[in-house]
């Protein structure tokens, strides 16, 4: 019994000082699973509230709260991590690297995302939840309207954004840097191309929610002054901060999504990407003009026609290469030896429904016409048609392609299937609705809606499409628990890149030889020129790898600690708290680190194994 | 520790042409070098100057500042050299989004209240 106490307390010990990509990778793909089912229960219970008029199943404050937490746990906490999941524990292998480039930074960015969650997820309990929307827009979110759970937004953001920053800049490096020989940034897989647009869009955005977030905390904690009109400030300069922020965040979400869609869509079509290099080049202008449009979601703010107009066709050029995108997708299925695998169903299913996104989204950007949809649910069904449609489609497709790599297990097709048609039925039955219901005048971010305004029947309908997708949902956790047994081979799906190469479960060193890319689609090369394995550059020898750290927990521990001395205003704790962090980074630098190396007889063992 | 770069390093024997390129180096270093002092010395005869006014001297220094920026970049942290493309991608990509956004911003927000 000792003995087997030892163990589970080693495992533990062993995930939380982990620096291997894999690893963290599971642990933002469960962190984000949580607060994925956590901002979905709060969706239900918004929803339960509009199924009829004047319900007073939750208060108004309430639901101004569920409101706001739903969307901020849905984009930062859920979306955010679940992608970076994928990303960490795919990319590294889809370029033939045997990790990320800082394995440290990597395991300190998924602990401070994961205290700023938690963080934010406290104020439930201490005082209320945020309650301005999660544009926490000024003066809504000043001091004078908000309590203290808008200090639980500003600081958890904060801490989560700097979390996500250092893991953009990993990805950055990790790609430019630690490609297999042979593999051109010409040859990246769209995933890994994705990713590397992403990252590069989380480099440039996410600073302007750094400073953002600091004016706000400075402005309720210290007494500054930014946005307070009557105090000669501008409510408008946050508005600002946040949607240059804002709409490339929705191009970071989206783009990764777009990368699973072009490998499940060419793997599951026996078919290369149809025009490779146009969607590389069509990922990058999304990635450019997504910094030039985020005046679109100020039309009605007062900006004067000018400026209304210049964003509005700047935002209407985004259709262009999208357009490309979703051409190259169909000509990419064309002629293909089609499979309808749960993971290709999601990529079929999303290209319909992305697409109605995108044209509501063409109608939104028309700056005359907003000021008819503008905090409209036109707004609501467009928004998650896009998100939906676009990144949940993504990460579901890509759930079901990668987790035999990721897990070691098939997901059942059937139940899978089951949970396909499920989502896709009552994601449109929810959203499709609320188009109507947004020209017939409902205004979103309202607790409720009187009787006899024509909107009780379309809401009921709403309400009804998504129990449909918590179904859905239910049936997916399901699927991963009854298909716990079904073992997984290394290469279920006859794929294509670099990491279908390796073993299941992946070893720590991922690759015991470093590949060769020789093209695009590295893999499926070898394959058709008839080799069994991928050419290798390096003589088989001992694998040098990072040690592990508890200083990532311990640094988070001590900003979480820190933030609560700010809520509070005791400062002494905020000291203590920073005071941790800084000892952990002079424990960092000081202390010499060289890693160890895996001996050769052992990797010979594991291949035979293999 | 730090290798003692002093007497540890071996003796290279350098080609004429690396010499040569060498040579070039430092003449660009001291050039650029000058050519900054120069400019550090123009933009404080500007301002101390009553000769000259504030209309011209401030966007006169915002210029010299500017064309410094890039010298320091280029000349002393090697920009111009080869294996720089990475950085000169992400430090242009990122100048040319910030600059209509920066120039949005004042003409939205005004330059008193930015």
């Amino acid at each position: 019994m000792s003995n087997s106490q030892a163990l589970t307390k080693s495992a533990l010990w062993d995930w939380l000082t982990t620096v291997d990509h894999k690893k963290i990778g599971i642990m933002y793909l469960v962190a984000g699973a949580f607060f994925f089912a956590l901002g979905g229960l709060e969706a239900m219970l918004i929803r339960i509230q509009l199924m009829f008029p004047e319900s007073n199943f939750v208060s108004a404050q309430a639901f101004n709260e569920l409101i706001t937490m739903h969307g901020t746990t849905m984009i930062f906490l859920a979306a955010m991590p679940l992608l970076f999941g994928l990303m960490n524990f795919i990319v590294p292998l889809q370029i033939g690297a045997r990790d990320v480039a800082f394995p440290f930074l990597n395991s300190l960015g998924f602990w401070l995302f994961l205290s700023g969650g938690i963080l934010l997820n406290l104020s439930w309990f201490f005082g209320g939840a945020p309650d301005a929307g999660w544009t926490a827009y000024v003066p809504l979110s000043s001091a004078e309207y908000a309590s203290t759970g808008l200090d639980y937004y500003v600081l958890g953001l904060q801490i989560s954004g700097a979390g996500t920053l250092i893991g953009g800049i990993n990805f950055l490096v990790t790609i430019i840097t630690m490609r297999a020989p042979g593999m051109t940034m010409m040859k990246m897989p769209l995933f890994t191309w994705s990713s590397f647009v992403a990252s590069a869009l989380i480099l440039f955005a996410f600073p302007a929610l750094t400073v953002g977030l600091f004016l706000l905390m400075f402005e309720r904690l210290f007494g500054a002054n930014y946005f307070i009109v009557e105090a000669g400030g501008n409510v408008v300069i946050w508005q600002h901060l946040f949607w240059i922020f804002g709409h490339p965040e929705v191009y970071i979400l989206v783009l990764p999504a777009f990368g699973i869609f072009s490998e499940v869509l060419s793997t599951f079509s026996k078919k290369r990407l149809f025009g490779y290099s146009a969607m590389v080049f069509a990922t990058l202008i999304i990635g450019f003009l997504g910094f030039m449009v985020w005046a679109h979601h100020m039309f009605t703010v007062g900006m004067g026609p000018v400026a209304n107009a210049i964003f509005a066709v700047a935002t209407m050029a985004i259709a262009v290469p999208t357009g490309i995108k979703i051409f190259n997708w169909l000509l990419t299925i064309w002629g293909g030896r089609i499979k309808f695998t749960t993971a290709n169903l999601f990529a079929l299913g999303f290209i319909p429904s992305f697409v109605l996104g995108g044209v509501t989204g063409v109608m939104l950007a028309t700056s005359a016409a907003n000021y008819q949809f503008h905090d409209t649910y036109f707004v609501v069904a467009h928004f998650h048609y896009v998100i939906i449609g676009g990144v949940v489609f993504g990460l579901f497709a890509g759930t079901f392609y990668w987790w035999p790599k990721i897990f070691g297990y098939m997901l059942n097709e059937t139940l899978g299937k089951w949970f396909f048609w499920l989502f896709l039925f009552g994601f449109h039955l929810t959203f499709f609705v609320q188009h109507f219901l947004g020209l017939m005048g409902m205004p979103r971010r309202v607790a409720s809606y009187l009787d006899g305004q024509g909107l009780n029947d379309l809401n009921f309908i709403s309400t009804i499409g998504a129990f449909f997708m918590a179904v859905a949902f239910i049936l997916l956790l399901v699927n991963i628990f009854v298909s716990r047994n079904d073992k997984a081979v290394a290469d279920p799906w006859d794929g294509r890149t670099l990491e279908w190469a390796t073993p299941t479960p992946v070893p720590e060193y991922n690759f015991a030889q470093t590949p060769v890319a020789r093209e695009l689609d590295a893999l499926w090369y070898e394959k058709m020129q008839g080799n069994k394995k991928m050419p290798v550059a390096e003589p088989l020898g001992d694998i040098h790898m990072p040690n592990g750290s508890i200083l990532p927990v311990i640094m988070s521990i001590g900003l979480f600690i820190a933030s609560f001395g700010f809520i509070y205003h005791t400062y002494w704790i905020s000291v203590v708290g920073l005071g941790i962090t800084l000892g952990c980074m002079v424990v960092r630098s000081v202390k010499e680190d060289h890693g160890y190396h895996i001996p050769v007889e052992e990797i010979q063992q594991d291949k035979e194994v293999g | 520790m730090e290798p003692n770069l002093n007497t540890n390093q071996p003796k290279v024997n350098l080609s004429q042409k690396e010499k040569i390129k060498l040579e070039r180096e430092m003449r660009h270093q001291i050039i650029t070098f000058v050519v900054m002092i120069f400019f550090t010395v123009l933009a404080f005869i500007s301002v101390a100057s009553d000769l000259i006014p504030a209309s011209f001297a401030v966007p006169f220094i915002l210029i010299l500042a500017a064309v410094q920026v890039i010298l320091q970049l280029y000349y002393f942290m090697h920009l111009k050299d080869k294996d720089h493309e990475w950085p000169n991608a992400f430090m242009l990509s990122g100048i040319v989004i910030i600059i209509p956004m920066v120039a949005a911003l004042m003409l939205l927000l005004g330059v008193v209240k930015f």
